[in-house]
């Protein structure tokens, strides 16, 4: 039992954090620190610039042009960006969909989009939750009739993040209403650019262009784009769902954000205050067990158990944490959160301040985080499987 | 970082697991802890015999084990056992002369830990138990298996400052009295007691404490699940399991959640032990325990429902024990309160 990571991965860290100090710019970095609005050159910039080095797609197998790295040293990575306030790799491409080709994908379908995942040509957006189908997903509609050589797609996706910007999507849709609601779905890679698609915004509380619903009327999809067999897409989604996600409990995130939150409320009438403060220690705490937490879980795996319900633990918890972090900075700022100002979050404003530092973005980092206990599987569907998978309930 | 134990640890666990799943059943527990003396001197014998105290001492404290991760692994042991033997007086022996710790490893001598006062459970600072010309006076409470002791540990002011001191037995007058989780304690007064000055830091013997209450605390956390989420699963009401109610599932998950999030705060407190960050970790633990610790009882009796309630159900003894652990020595608050300068 040793808490202390080896020199190895010392060394290691050393090499992340002096490529991050080499080639994560102070522009870039400084927009996330402030959560001012990414554009698509900025994430494109930050993939490039990741690819480049070979680091993007960090979990691949190194034949498909992945690192080789073990789960410890891509916790490393992801914890040392988060903490030097590196943008968030988009993972529709190169953390969801690249798993699922290289597990079930075509020689043919890893030959032609993997590299194209990399070298950022294609943008991938996820088509999974509908307006009828949230938490019990398995009851989607969006259908996909076989005709001849090519499916036609009939319904509507919701909640797809950054679909604005993505030229594919990747598709649970109906092909069977035989048997149980799971046993009739379909994984189907769908070109944006096809006739019959519809992308509207969906703008959030915020006032953020995050999310948009997708609407298919009479979409034309080539037979060749779907990936396993047909009605085998409930296994692809499930496996994505337990697929080892190391970054789940957001560690880097909180860490960074909590030390913000120190900063800053000193400058606040939050400072002296004694009740404040244990709200504060109460989530340092916290932290500093789901740390050990996470790494407890990520040592299984590496020792080859399966991380399966124990990342459902990590996920409520760490997203409880990244929360509460969020309010208690929101708290901080008190009156002086409510100014909305959105021209404050883009590149070059020089409009006057107001508040202290963070109080532009407090508001909406917090009702912006609230997603994180709703999306990738509400917190109370994490409960429903830890129940199952680890209690036996 | 390596989360598995080593394969002397390992040994050890068994041997202590093996010895409280034959010798130290709920019945004989609860024969022993309800008893006139509090205490079995024969069980501590043998517990002696094993190596189960000097798994808490360093080799060149005349053990083989104590580090942290040795103090964790017995106490939560013991923990899951609710064993009431003075093990938490034998763990302050750290602080004795070798000749002395050495018979506590052999279970010959049994020290107390005498370290909270009234109005003060933890506070360091804030002892009126003085020392003046080698006499110490003062009042200690809640002394656990104080009567069983030969010697006493003491937290005592001097003119240097706080420190620990080492009292003979015959110069303690015990106020003794049944523990509401069972074995015995006291409150203790000493009158111009002659005291030996002890050399260890208290600190380093306190941070020792808090991890072991910590540790012990997590083992009762772990058996008060376990039992709770046998019970959902056989108890039936409206004609199926407890066990199919989604709002009884999620309470349970959310015990299991904070039970990791308990070890992971042990495991931090074993590691740092005797380093820089021993005291900021030890401190997060015993909060961590402590404010979990209340959580897992409560919810483990009202999960229960009616059964929990009574003196015959294990678990209400088990969720007795885990309540009053964080009661000793500083509760969630003290700690919390500490834990941003440490």
């Amino acid at each position: 039992m040793n808490l202390n990571f080896t020199p190895e991965q010392e060394a290691f860290r050393a090499e992340v954090q002096e490529w991050l100090a080499d080639n994560l710019s102070a522009r870039l970095a400084d927009k996330v620190r402030t959560s001012k609005h990414l554009t698509k050159q900025d994430m494109e910039e930050w993939h490039a610039k990741l690819n480049a080095k070979g680091w993007l797609a960090n979990h691949w197998p190194v034949e498909h042009g992945g690192p080789g790295w073990d789960p410890v040293q891509r916790f490393i990575f992801e914890h040392e960006c988060a903490l030097a306030h590196a943008p968030r790799v988009v993972p529709f491409g190169v953390n969801m969909l690249g798993p699922v080709l290289l597990k079930y994908g075509t020689d043919e379908q890893k030959a032609h989009y993997l590299p194209r995942i990399l070298d950022g040509t294609d943008w991938w957006c996820q088509g999974y939750s509908e307006p009828g189908a949230g938490s019990d997903l398995a009851s989607l509609k969006t259908a996909a009739v076989r005709e001849g050589d090519h499916y036609v797609v009939n319904g509507q996706k919701t909640w797809t993040t950054l679909g604005q910007h993505a030229d594919w999507i990747f598709c649970l849709v109906r092909t069977s209403k035989e048997g149980k609601p799971q046993e009739g779905i379909s994984f189907l890679l769908i070109d944006m650019n096809t006739a019959g698609i519809e992308v509207r915004p969906i703008y959030l509380l915020d006032g953020d262009h995050e999310v948009n619903e997708v609407w298919f009327t009479d979409v034309k999809v080539p037979a060749e784009n779907l990936v396993g067999t047909e009605n085998m897409g409930w296994t692809i989604a499930k496996y994505l769902l337990t697929y080892e996600r190391t970054g789940i409990a957001g560690v880097g995130f909180s860490t960074a954000a909590l030390a913000e939150l120190k900063r800053v409320v000193a400058q606040t009438e939050k400072a002296d205050d004694p009740l404040f403060a244990a709200r504060v220690a109460k989530v340092d705490i916290a932290l500093e067990n789901m740390k050990t937490t996470n790494l407890r879980v990520l040592a299984a795996a590496a020792g080859g158990g399966a991380p399966g319900a124990e990342s459902s633990i990590l996920k409520v918890k760490g997203t409880e944490i990244r929360q509460e972090i969020n309010a208690l900075f929101l708290r901080a700022m008190g009156p002086q959160a409510q100014p909305f100002i959105s021209e404050a979050l883009e590149d070059g404003f020089n409009g006057p301040e107001t508040g202290p530092d963070g109080a532009a973005y407090a508001a909406k980092d917090y009702f912006n985080n609230r997603k994180l206990s709703i999306f990738g599987g509400s917190n109370e569907i994490q409960k429903n499987i830890v129940s199952k998978a680890m209690l036996g309930m | 970082m390596d989360f598995t134990p080593t394969d002397d640890r390992r040994m050890l666990a068994d041997t202590l697991n093996r010895f409280l799943t034959d010798r130290y059943d709920h019945d004989t527990r609860m024969k022993i802890a309800g008893s006139e003396i509090g205490w079995s001197a024969e069980l501590w014998a043998e517990m002696a015999e094993l190596g189960l105290i000097g798994a808490l001492f360093a080799e060149d404290e005349g053990g083989f084990g104590g580090h942290g991760f040795d103090i964790a692994l017995i106490f939560e042991g013991l923990g899951r056992a609710l064993v009431v033997e003075p093990f938490h007086g034998a763990l302050a022996a750290r602080a004795l002369p070798a000749d002395q710790r050495e018979e506590v490893i052999a279970g010959a001598l049994i020290p107390a830990f005498a370290h909270s006062e009234p109005g003060t459970s933890f506070a360091q600072d804030r002892l009126r138990t003085t020392v003046t010309d080698g006499k110490l006076s003062g009042t200690k409470v809640a002394v656990a298996q104080a009567e069983a002791a030969h010697i006493f540990i003491v937290s005592a002011q001097d003119s240097d400052g706080p420190a620990l001191f080492m009292v003979n037995a015959e110069h303690a007058n015990l106020t003794a009295y049944p523990l509401f989780d069972g074995g015995r304690g006291a409150d203790v007064t000493f009158d111009d007691a002659p005291a030996t000055r002890l050399s260890a830091p208290l600190d380093t013997v306190l941070n020792r404490a808090l991890l072991a209450l910590s540790a012990e605390a997590l083992g009762i956390m772990e058996r008060c699940k376990d039992t709770t989420v046998d019970y959902l699963k056989t108890r039936r009401q409206f004609g199926i399991p407890l066990s199919k109610f989604q709002a009884l599932q999620h309470r349970a998950v959310d015990m299991v959640t904070e039970i990791e999030q308990t070890r992971s705060a042990v495991i931090n407190a074993a590691h740092h032990l005797g380093g820089p960050g021993a005291s900021k970790y030890a401190a997060a633990a015993k909060y961590t325990a402590a404010a979990t610790g209340r959580m897992i009882s409560e919810e483990a009796i009202q999960l229960h429902g009616g059964i929990a309630m009574t003196w015959e159900y294990d678990l209400a003894h088990a969720a007795k024990r885990l309540t009053m652990t964080a009661q000793i020595m500083g509760d969630e608050d003290v700690h919390l309160r500490r834990f941003p300068a440490l």
